[in-house]
């Protein structure tokens, strides 16, 4: 599925919720359901510290689609991992460049993606688009 | 005088506010007060009837505005109990206070002397002194605290030696409340012949503190922790001290005499403010002042540690809730987790239902890591919160933990 697809899905998925109880309840679920990362992986350099809570990523190319595992300290933050693995995993490194991050607002969890709210979560997006950056240019040579 | 609470919360406009659908439940004070109209007013009417540069104007309005600005530090001086209003120096708030004593310190410190910090400091408190040991090559050294957030005075007696120069303690512990001994610290660092200064960031909101009779060489504290504005505090230094530490920062106001030769360097507590200061700040840091007074620090502490025992017992009837910082001698503080859930979590799930507390390290890792989290809850109380946000909070916290867990 494309990028755009799955955040259609996304929004369409979250927009059953009226109420922010249900849709926070549903994020801790998809943060529950995250598969686990390898605890070797949860290492020094793949941290991505926030002032609020950790995050680790790593991502690995596979078939030429780069594939993305994360975890976080904090459940909502895993939430949001969720949602942001499920878009940009299994996807080549030219589309994970050029997507659009609007959706985050549309699902309403734009708070958490605030450059100041100090999660990790902005730091997130911008190494899953340099690991694409990365892998793109080593698809090149 | 009797306490109403609900005449009190007239005064804080702010506090009328929804939040997320829900009334403002406000128990952020440790990071900053909420500002009362009275305050408000002086602000605006700064701006609106007298605004100008002060202490060089001959024109009615600079000396109208200079005149407001002596006046408010006189009554920080006498406020405090300073001596005399030279030693009461404006500052942009507690970090440029300490920074500046810190600076000032640079050129009396050589190597093999040692500084003195408590484990209970802000980053704001441990940062400066670092930098000033990496400068002059002093050493810095720690005094320890226990599983209840108090210092170990056991081992600050050991720490303290004549090589000591420096001792720097927060008055209240902005992450866990613990209220520091500091008249037992002060009296024993002078007995050593090391100067003191204390961080009232925390407790100025709370205690008033007779300078004097502290005979504390240092006090730092800023305007926003109490009612005040932003971007301005003071530093109160003994005069000796004051005229031994040299000019911070050169420029405008702070000199007295200025040729390429040499420039020499204005009278107290001008040499310390240079360039034009935070005058409205000033004033209504003086409107704070008497803001506070009006109602008293004995009502208000009487108060508030009625709400903290009401808070504690409150929380602790959630299930796996753990308190950081069980000092006897505590402000109305409550640091708390909820057991394996991240503090972030709690933080997003309460704000969400219109109560502000802070989630974090609170500036604070050394004390973080010496309990082995990552952070806590913070709730912070002030005299303007009410049993009922308590349980507003502990019913939105219980509510975190069923989500959560």
């Amino acid at each position: 599925m494309s990028i755009a697809s799955l955040q259609e899905e996304l929004i369409e998925e979250f927009s059953l919720f009226d109420d922010w109880m249900d849709k926070y309840e549903h994020l801790i679920e998809l943060g529950k359901s995250l598969p686990l990362i390898d605890p070797a992986l949860k290492s020094e350099d793949k941290l991505i510290k926030g002032c609020q809570s950790k995050v680790w990523l790593n991502a690995e190319l596979k078939d030429n689609d780069i594939v993305f595992t994360a975890d976080s300290d904090a459940i909502i933050t895993k939430g949001i991992i969720a949602v942001l693995i499920r878009v940009f995993s299994n996807q080549k490194p030219e589309e994970i460049i050029k997507a659009d991050m609007n959706f985050i607002d549309e699902i309403g969890l734009k708070e958490h993606l605030s450059p100041t709210r100090a999660n990790g979560l902005v730091s997130m997006i911008k190494q899953m688009k340099l690991y694409a950056v990365a892998f793109q240019a080593q698809l090149k040579n | 005088m009797s306490f109403d609470v609900q005449k009190i919360r007239e005064d804080f406009p702010i506090l009328h506010r929804q939040v997320n659908g829900y009334p403002l439940v406000y128990l952020d004070n440790a990071a900053t007060s909420q500002k009362p109209q009275a305050v408000i007013d002086c602000i605006v009417d700064y701006y609106s009837l007298y605004n100008a540069n002060i202490h060089r104007g001959v024109h009615t309005l600079s000396q109208e505005a200079t005149d407001a600005y002596e006046k408010a530090r006189r009554k920080i001086q006498q406020h405090f109990h300073i001596a005399l209003p030279e030693e009461v120096i404006f500052t942009s708030g507690t970090t440029h206070g300490i920074n500046l004593v810190a600076n000032g310190f640079a050129s009396i410190l050589k190597k093999g002397d040692e500084v003195l910090v408590s484990a209970l400091e802000h980053h704001s408190n441990i940062v400066p002194w670092q930098m000033l040991c990496e400068r002059t090559g002093a050493s810095l050294k720690v005094i320890p605290m226990n599983e209840s957030g108090e210092l170990r005075m056991d081992h600050y007696d050991t720490l303290l030696t004549p090589k000591t120069q420096l001792v720097f303690v927060n008055h209240v512990s902005n992450a866990l409340g613990t209220i520091n001994p500091i008249e037992e610290i002060i009296e024993k660092a002078h007995a050593m012949n090391a100067a003191v200064l204390i961080d009232g960031a925390q407790s100025c909101a709370h205690i008033r503190p007779d300078l004097q009779k502290l005979n504390v060489d240092f006090y730092v504290t800023s305007a926003h922790k109490m009612c005040g504005p932003t971007g301005v505090g003071m530093l109160y230094g003994k005069k000796e001290w004051l005229e031994k530490l040299p000019p911070y920062q050169g420029g405008g106001e702070m000199i007295k005499e200025v040729t390429f030769e040499k420039t020499t360097y204005a009278e107290l507590p001008h040499k310390f403010e240079a360039g034009t200061p935070n005058i409205c700040g000033g004033i209504a840091f003086g409107a704070a002042i008497d803001y506070l007074n009006e109602i008293g620090f004995e009502t208000i502490a009487n108060y508030e540690d009625s709400l903290l025992i009401y808070a504690t017992q409150r929380l602790l009837e959630i299930e796996g809730l753990k308190i950081y910082g069980t000092s006897k001698n505590k402000t109305a503080v409550i640091s708390f987790n909820l057991e394996g859930i991240h503090p972030y979590d709690v933080g997003t799930i309460v704000d969400k239902l219109g109560i502000a507390v802070r989630t974090g390290h609170h500036c604070a890792q050394p004390i973080m890591d010496f309990y082995n989290i990552p952070g806590t809850v913070r709730a912070s109380f002030s005299f303007y919160n009410t049993k009922e946000e308590v349980d507003r909070l502990t019913e939105a916290v219980q509510r975190a933990k069923s989500m959560l867990s």
